[in-house]
């Protein structure tokens, strides 16, 4: 029928749309007296401009990888998981956990426990709403949405009343041990020729990226993500097939929460070295925005990562060098998420009909 | 009566059509659906319109109905040019439709469901109360009765229908179209309609038929058009045609329409099963204790009209759903609940199912043809490249060889399932499960929504997996399926077997009164409800 072609389905309707997305940002920013390309300049000079700017992008770049992959998963297994925020705060008790108890010798071991750690966190926090759907049927949406809640006023009270030092003011851990700090791209060889200044942005760059291409490989060249895949697209034809739904809806959980979890060992580990409240700041949110602008494909949700990692730290420089008010950047990456996930579909028509003409005067002309 | 009669003779002679099409044309993309159609159904006839799945038949029903535009062409209703951009306007012009899938509020009473969308002012009860007056003078006019407080989820299959033939009178369609309106019924029950729709026409209505079935049009009709890919190709006087002839119309060659098989030569008992029950969702027994044997080298076909525990017989051996009672597959006995009665387990003692529903069950139609090929089969050693990884590569020769021997078009193996035709899909399961050469084939309406040339070569790959040895449960609601491939035939109705006939000795009229419950000759009473 009238689809698009492959090419432009998976690249011009994300720009298109972030192209809408950017005209009603400018618009806005307009009826506020501000300029819109003075405001894209601070935010491309801020974000991409130097090493510096591009370490913080990255860092947040790597937190959405981790918790647009986890969307990604449960969306293939037919699942909405909301719950990245607090399966993401929850790995960060892990990693705290994993980090404080031990003085650990050297970063490496630490990092493989603490990844451990956080997954494992992150998969309970979502096994007991994947439990709750697989064998009761409660939405997996309706639950997971609780459970950031639930896990917003745990972390409130492990942070003062169990992890808190006695005499420390602010509900956070202790600070980890120098053994469990990890090293900044500007520690690294290689990268430190670029990151001469310290950057927040660490080797867990390099595990996102790695669980990018394992997330593919389990996707579509597994006997488990082919699993996954059918019963995310028919539940009934996997019943057929002999696909137990109880146990794939569980698995896919239990990977996606153990994805989210593991975005705190670049935020907890290897940025503020310690957990504090609201580790996640949002980012299991914005996963779910990466992965839709992903199209739930781990090549993509590295792009959109990427986008909004620029956002996040392009926004936070408008706030720093103008006089445009920070809840501009909510503004802006609210649109982002309006036409990149809610309005995908009405950007795909418009190019569809725009296809569908440029076809028919071809084939006027050729007629 | 006379006076009438002349009277629409007179109007015959200045508007001698009901309904014209004029070179009504309609493209999807590069897909040319309609092509210069060109239909005058005469008024006061009922006009066949028949042709395979993609023929058009549905696209050309859509535009007279306003769900679709035409590019071009002109529809005239009575003589006049009438455009009609929706189904209001359709309703205007006096087109009524009846859906193949009725489109009815189960909850709603029937009342209520013939009110709906032509509701009157903001109270409910002066439309009530006039429908129920104009339903009681149509209930006398046409014979079609139904009790209009009942709802429609208590009403059987032909009831539901009738209600929906009533919801177009009511808008006072003049014109009726009919889109494939026996697929759910009893034969018997197809009588009936055909009796309304007769009624209907000598009351001067005009009915459109559309349907895939020959016998049913040379039953009903007056004139039947025939369509193939888009066009169309005759329209001729029923009397005139027949079977054969339509039947090379429709596919533009020869075509085999009887099953050619030897007779059976049946083996040992390859599947026993005993006081078969099985519960639906909400604790009804849809299957109330089945037990039958089916040997190596037999069909053994299942008929009864659609709902009446054939599913639920299919489901529970396949491993779609829990039972209880036994069943044994070569004298071994398979779990009916609990760990090793799921579908994998069934697959591998030996059961393949081809399912009744190949969009919901049989194919993921969002995979690649390929993907579909391990579909059910993924766990299968000759398709894992190492206890992590799958062979996509093996899979994707594997479906390129199947594709060949089964004569899928097109034969690309990467091509999404839902981008072939009925018939190539169905040819894609059949392929995929007659070819692990079980000892059972399960496969329910393995021809449903197929072309007539997919059917020949369906039936054959049956009727040689059967002369393999092999012992097949076939489930069909078209009874000339289950008349021409079984070797026995068992007849369901409400979830019970109602008795076993030899094929040869039986005939349509005798199954069909067991179809609708009644058993044998002796105590020839209704089971359940009267039709």
């Amino acid at each position: 029928m009238d689809r698009l072609p492959r090419w432009a389905d998976l690249t011009l309707v994300p720009l298109v749309s972030l192209l809408f997305a950017a005209v009603i940002s400018a618009l806005v920013l307009l009826s506020i007296g501000q300029s819109p390309t003075e405001a894209l300049k601070v935010m491309i000079d801020g974000a991409l401009g130097s090493p510096y700017g591009w370490g913080y992008t990255l860092y947040y770049a790597t937190s959405f990888i981790f918790t647009g992959l986890a969307v990604t998963v449960a969306f293939h297994a037919g699942l909405f998981n909301i719950g990245g925020e607090g399966q993401a705060q929850i790995g960060g008790l892990g990693v705290a956990l994993v980090c404080l108890s031990l003085p650990w010798p050297h970063w490496t071991v630490a990092l493989a426990a603490a990844t451990a750690g956080a997954a494992l966190f992150g998969a309970a926090w979502a096994a007991i709403p994947a439990y709750l759907q697989a064998k009761r049927g409660s939405h997996i949406v309706i639950t997971t949405i609780m459970f950031n809640y639930i896990a917003a006023a745990l972390m409130v009270y492990v942070l003062v009343d169990v992890l808190r030092p006695t005499g420390q003011m602010d509900p956070a851990s202790a600070r980890f041990p120098v053994g469990a700090q990890l090293p900044a791209l500007n520690d690294i060889p290689g990268f430190s020729l670029i990151f001469q200044r310290p950057v927040p942005a660490n080797i867990t760059l390099l595990i996102a990226l790695a669980m990018a291409v394992v997330v593919w490989a389990l996707l579509w060249r597994t006997r488990l993500g082919y699993q996954i895949r059918a019963f995310g697209k028919s539940e009934a034809a996997a019943k057929y097939a002999g696909i137990n739904p109880v146990r794939i809806t569980i698995i896919a959980m239990l990977i996606s929460g153990g994805l989210a979890g593991m975005m705190s060992i670049n935020n907890v580990m290897g940025e503020a070295e310690r957990l504090l409240q609201n580790s996640s700041e949002g980012a299991g949110f914005i996963g779910i925005a990466v992965a839709l602008m992903g199209r739930n494909h781990p090549f993509g949700v590295v792009l959109a990562a990427l986008l909004f990692g620029f956002l996040y730290q392009g926004g936070a420089e408008l706030g720093l060098w103008t006089s445009i008010p920070i809840e501009m950047r909510i503004v802006v990456q609210g649109l982002v998420i309006l036409f990149t996930g809610a309005l995908d579909m009405m950007v795909r028509m418009i190019l569809e009909r725009l296809f569908a003409l440029v076809r028919s005067a071809k084939a006027v002309r050729a007629a | 009566m006379a006076a009438s009669a002349d009277n629409m003779g007179r109007q015959a002679t200045a508007a001698p059509f009901a309904i014209e099409l004029k070179g009504i044309s309609k493209a999807f993309g590069p897909v040319q659906a309609n092509k210069d159609i060109n239909i005058a159904v005469p008024k006061g006839t009922i006009h066949g319109i028949i042709g395979e799945n993609g023929a058009g038949k549905s696209t050309l029903m859509s535009i007279l109905y306003g769900f679709y535009k035409a590019d071009s062409g002109q529809i005239l209703v009575g003589g006049q040019p009438t455009p009609i951009p929706d189904s209001q306007s359709a309703i205007r012009a006096g087109i009524g439709m009846v859906f193949q899938h009725f489109k009815l509020v189960q909850n709603f009473t029937v009342l209520e469901n013939i009110v709906l969308g032509a509701e009157e002012g903001a109270l409910l009860n002066t439309s009530l109360g006039k429908a129920r007056q104009v339903l009681k003078d149509l209930a006398q006019e046409y014979g079609l009765n139904v009790d209009p407080d009942a709802l429609i989820e208590d009403l059987s299959v032909g009831h539901q229908q009738r209600v929906e033939i009533l919801k177009a009178l009511y808008r006072q369609a003049d014109i009726l179209i009919l889109d494939e309106p026996t697929g759910v019924l009893t034969p018997d029950e197809a009588d009936h309609l055909f009796r309304i729709l007769r009624g209907l026409k000598d009351q001067g209505k005009t009915i459109i038929l559309i349907t895939h079935k020959l016998r049913e049009i040379m039953e009903a009709t007056d004139n039947v058009s025939v369509m193939r890919r888009g066009t169309m190709v005759a329209t001729v006087k029923t009397r005139d045609t027949s079977p054969e002839q339509l039947a090379e119309l429709m596919v533009g060659r020869k075509v085999l329409l009887e099953v050619e098989k030897t007779p059976p030569a049946p083996g040992k008992v390859v599947l026993s099963v005993q006081d078969l029950r099985v519960r639906d969702e909400h604790g009804v027994e849809r299957l109330k204790g089945v037990s039958l044997d089916i040997r190596a080298g037999e069909i053994l076909g299942i008929a009864g009209v659609a709902g009446n525990g054939q599913s639920e017989l299919l489901a529970a051996l396949g491993g779609m759903t829990k039972a209880s009672g036994t069943i044994t597959l070569n004298g071994v006995p398979l779990p009916l609940s609990g760990p090793g009665s799921d579908g994998q387990s069934r697959r591998e003692a030996g059961i393949a199912h081809v399912p009744e529903d190949r969009h919901h069950h049989g194919l993921i139609l969002d995979f690649a043809a390929w993907e579909n090929v391990a579909f059910g089969y993924h766990n299968d050693p000759k398709y894992q490249k190492s206890a992590l990884f799958m062979d996509n590569d093996a899979l994707r020769a594997d479906t390129e060889k199947k594709m060949a021997t089964y004569d899928v078009r097109p034969p690309i193996p990467t091509l999404e399932a839902k981008n072939f035709s009925g018939g190539n899909q169905q040819k894609i399961v059949v392929a995929r499960e007659v070819e692990q050469n079980p000892d059972l084939l399960l496969i329910g309406q393995p021809t449903r929504g197929v072309d007539i040339g997919a059917i020949e070569f369906i039936h054959k790959q049956i009727v040689a997996l059967r002369d393999a040895g092999k012992a097949i449960l076939l489930v069909s609601v078209e009874l000339d399926e289950i008349m021409s491939l079984s070797d026995r035939i068992a007849v369901m109705f409400d979830g019970q077997i109602m008795g076993m006939r030899d094929p040869a000795s039986t005939d349509e009229r005798e199954l069909g009164m067991l179809m609708a419950g009644m058993t044998g000759t002796s105590d020839a009473k209704l089971k359940k409800e009267a039709y």
